[in-house]
């Protein structure tokens, strides 16, 4: 998909000013925060299982190299195969190389962020192939022509009455031809018209939520169904898996897997966790005939050993843009790639470039609630930091504030100076402040003053009042 | 070079070594071969009959429902009257698992079939292989006895579970497992309550693709 991560602050201006947008985020912050939070308080080995998580993860990607291996390995034994892709365009081809094999026509879809990250339903639908999304939130958004807002909630942007205008609109090819008002209808709409495309389909594409090296299994986690039906009836199943989502054992798997559904959406678990390892076997009544995995590395590899390497850690839970101010309150696509929110900032200037995506790890306050709720614990406001480092480095900011901040710099490393320059400032402001005590307008801060008043300082600096302070003390 | 030599190249080079020494491999061939476990919840810490009642807890509260039959022998009575309690045609397809196939379904009056599932089934019941109590959840294998396709095109999604393959936490689930199969099947499934989806406006609805009910039949002889 087009990155349109450089008009972030446009996108955001946009978001908040979208009466439907805004509705529906706040089905978002009412749900679940609230829903971790409980489910959370009920299993009080979830900060030991946060710790295991992290060193487990850890521990994989210090040996990602052997892990990987051994996976591969696996897989071939139980009669899959694993191809190797370094970045987007190789993972397409490889995919799209299986589909003609196959004979195929049309593929369905489990719900899978790397296939965003490749665009692969474009890719397809170029070369003559049908890819339809499966999961609820990812048909809405295929139908309606858009990409996901929400990495585990797709169509969190989309209300009601959009989902019953796109139903009507695309499923009269289809003989419905009356518009569906309330949720449970427009869902059996959706599952009687996309049954018939699961018996359909020649191929069956998965994402992976974990690919276990002990033995050879991708994992999905789902509640609706739809990744089961998508690789166990059609011939071939291919799953779509980036390297770091490879875990040692099943053990390992279930201390991510107690975090995971959790961490997203507060349940204790997710209805369907479903390993699979394999082609069908000889004896099997049914199942896919063929097994491919596709491991995707499009940048990851050069995350390791960098300060950027904890970030491979993620296991997509979506805690930290659930709770996060700023995706709160400007939703998924202002932040114009496939990852919104906090590990999106951190993920998506390494995955297109940080002149591209610099913005993001700018769009936070710092206020370090993704941090305190990521299951395996990512130092996320860190991380954000680090490329802001980056992109001063090279120079990316607009040139008054690269001279803002220069200035700033010499004036604070100066003690006495920033003394002096913090008095005048102050007392000026205070001035200006006048009767009311605060700024509607002020020069080089209207990003601020556009949209409220700034509290004119009393008076005194806090540096002033701390000499008096210890002058009463002492 | 090929992608998956200078994928690995890289890695290696990020974490600044060569390939693994042998010792260290060693090490983690080890480890692979005996699993060390993470942090288990206290909540499974029960005797059989807390299991049990644990599993019933969480299978319900995950919308499931759940009936204590007294032995196998009972299952096609037991069947036949939900299926008509819930208005369902009298047609059923079974699970090829010996233990299911061989129970008298004459007396039911259902039309059994047993085969792998095809979309005009509405009625499914399959065989678990455990059910784990801490979150409520079955785990169901693929096989010559248990088609997965029965798990997932039904309406109706019945499946039998003998109590005394209970477990605590998924962990005795995965020993079990590893105890009675060469290896893994192609699909083991875990299963915790009926399909379900909150992608209209975060409502939550049952029964999206899957089944859209979830019914454990606990046979305790």
């Amino acid at each position: 998909m087009d990155v349109t991560s450089p008009a972030f602050k446009d996108n955001a201006h946009e978001a908040l000013a979208d009466p439907a947008l805004q509705r529906a985020l706040r089905n978002l912050k009412a749900g679940f925060p609230g829903k971790r939070a409980a489910a959370i308080a009920r299993l009080p080995e979830f900060e030991a299982l946060r710790d295991a998580g992290r060193d487990l993860k850890n521990e994989t990607l210090a040996n990602l190299d052997f892990y990987l291996e051994m996976f591969e390995q696996n897989v071939r034994e139980h009669g899959g195969q694993v191809h190797w892709a370094r970045d987007a365009d190789e993972a397409r081809k490889i995919i799209l190389g299986i589909c003609r094999d196959a004979g195929a026509k049309t593929v369905t879809k489990g719900k899978s962020m790397i296939s965003e990250e490749i665009a692969l339903n474009e890719y397809l639908d170029e070369h003559g192939i049908q890819a339809i999304e499966t999961d609820l939130g990812e048909y809405i958004i295929q139908l309606r022509n858009e990409h996901p807002s929400h990495i585990i909630a797709p169509a969190i942007h989309v209300n009601l009455d959009q989902v019953a205008d796109a139903f009507y609109a695309e499923h009269q090819k289809y003989g419905k031809t009356k518009r569906l008002e309330t949720p449970p209808e427009l869902l059996k709409e959706a599952r009687e018209i996309l049954r018939a495309k699961f018996l359909a389909a020649d191929v069956g594409i998965t994402g992976a939520n974990f690919c276990i090296a002990e033995t050879g299994s991708t994992v999905i986690v789902t509640n609706e169904g739809n990744g089961d039906l998508t690789q166990i009836l059609p011939r071939v199943h291919i799953a779509l898996a980036s390297l770091e989502k490879v875990v040692p054992t099943l053990e390992d798997a279930m201390v991510l897997q107690r975090l995971l559904a959790r961490s997203a959406t507060g349940q204790e678990c997710s209805v369907y966790t479903t390993f699979s390892t394999g082609a069908k076997r000889p004896a099997d009544p049914d199942g896919p005939e063929a097994y491919h995995v596709v491991l995707l590395d499009n940048g990851r590899s050069t995350m390791i050993g960098t300060e950027f390497q904890d970030m491979l850690r993620c296991i997509r839970c979506s805690a930290c843009m659930n709770h996060c101010p700023v995706y709160g309150a400007i939703g998924g696509h202002a932040y114009g790639w496939v990852y919104p929110g906090p590990m999106g900032s951190v993920l998506t200037p390494q995955l297109v470039g940080v002149d591209q995506a610099g913005h993001l790890p700018n769009a936070s306050t710092f206020c370090g609630r993704c941090e305190s709720v990521c299951p395996v614990r990512i130092p996320l406001p860190k991380m954000m930091r680090h490329w802001r480092e980056r992109e001063f480095e090279r120079h990316l900011q607009p040139s008054a504030y690269r001279y803002g901040l220069r200035a700033w710099a010499y004036v604070a490393s100066r003690p006495w100076l920033y003394r002096r320059v913090a008095d005048i400032a102050t007392r000026l402001l205070r001035i200006l402040g006048g009767r009311k005590g605060r700024l509607s307008r002020l020069p080089l801060a209207s990003g601020w003053t556009e949209w409220r008043d700034l509290p004119a300082p009393e008076g005194r600096t806090f540096q002033q009042l701390w000499a008096m302070q210890r002058g009463k003390r002492a | 070079m090929s992608a998956r030599e200078q994928i690995l190249n890289r890695i290696r080079q990020g974490l600044g070594r060569g390939e693994l020494e042998p010792a260290r491999r060693a090490e983690l061939e080890a480890l692979l071969a005996r699993p060390p476990r993470g942090p288990i919840p206290a909540r499974t810490d029960l005797d059989p009959a807390g299991l049990i009642a644990l599993f019933i807890e969480m299978a319900e509260e995950a919308a499931a429902t759940v009936v204590r039959v007294p032995s196998l022998v009972a299952v096609p009575a037991v069947v036949a009257s939900y299926m008509s309690e819930h208005g369902l045609p009298p047609a059923l397809n079974v699970a090829p698992d010996p233990d299911l196939v061989a129970l008298d379904w004459s007396a039911s009056a259902l039309s059994v079939v047993s085969r792998p599932a095809t979309e005009g089934d509405r009625v499914g019941l399959a065989s678990a292989f455990a059910g784990i109590a801490e979150t409520g959840t079955l785990m169901l294998l693929s096989g010559p006895e248990g088609p997965t396709t029965l798990n997932f095109l039904p309406e109706v999604h019945m499946v039998v579970l003998p109590s005394q393959h209970i477990v605590g936490p998924y962990e005795d689930a995965w020993d079990r497992l590893r105890a009675s199969q060469n290896s893994m099947p192609r699909t083991v499934n875990l299963i915790t309550g009926p399909s379900r989806s909150a992608d209209i406006e975060q409502t939550l609805q049952m029964g999206a693709h899957g089944p859209v009910a979830l019914h454990i039949l606990l046979v305790d002889g």
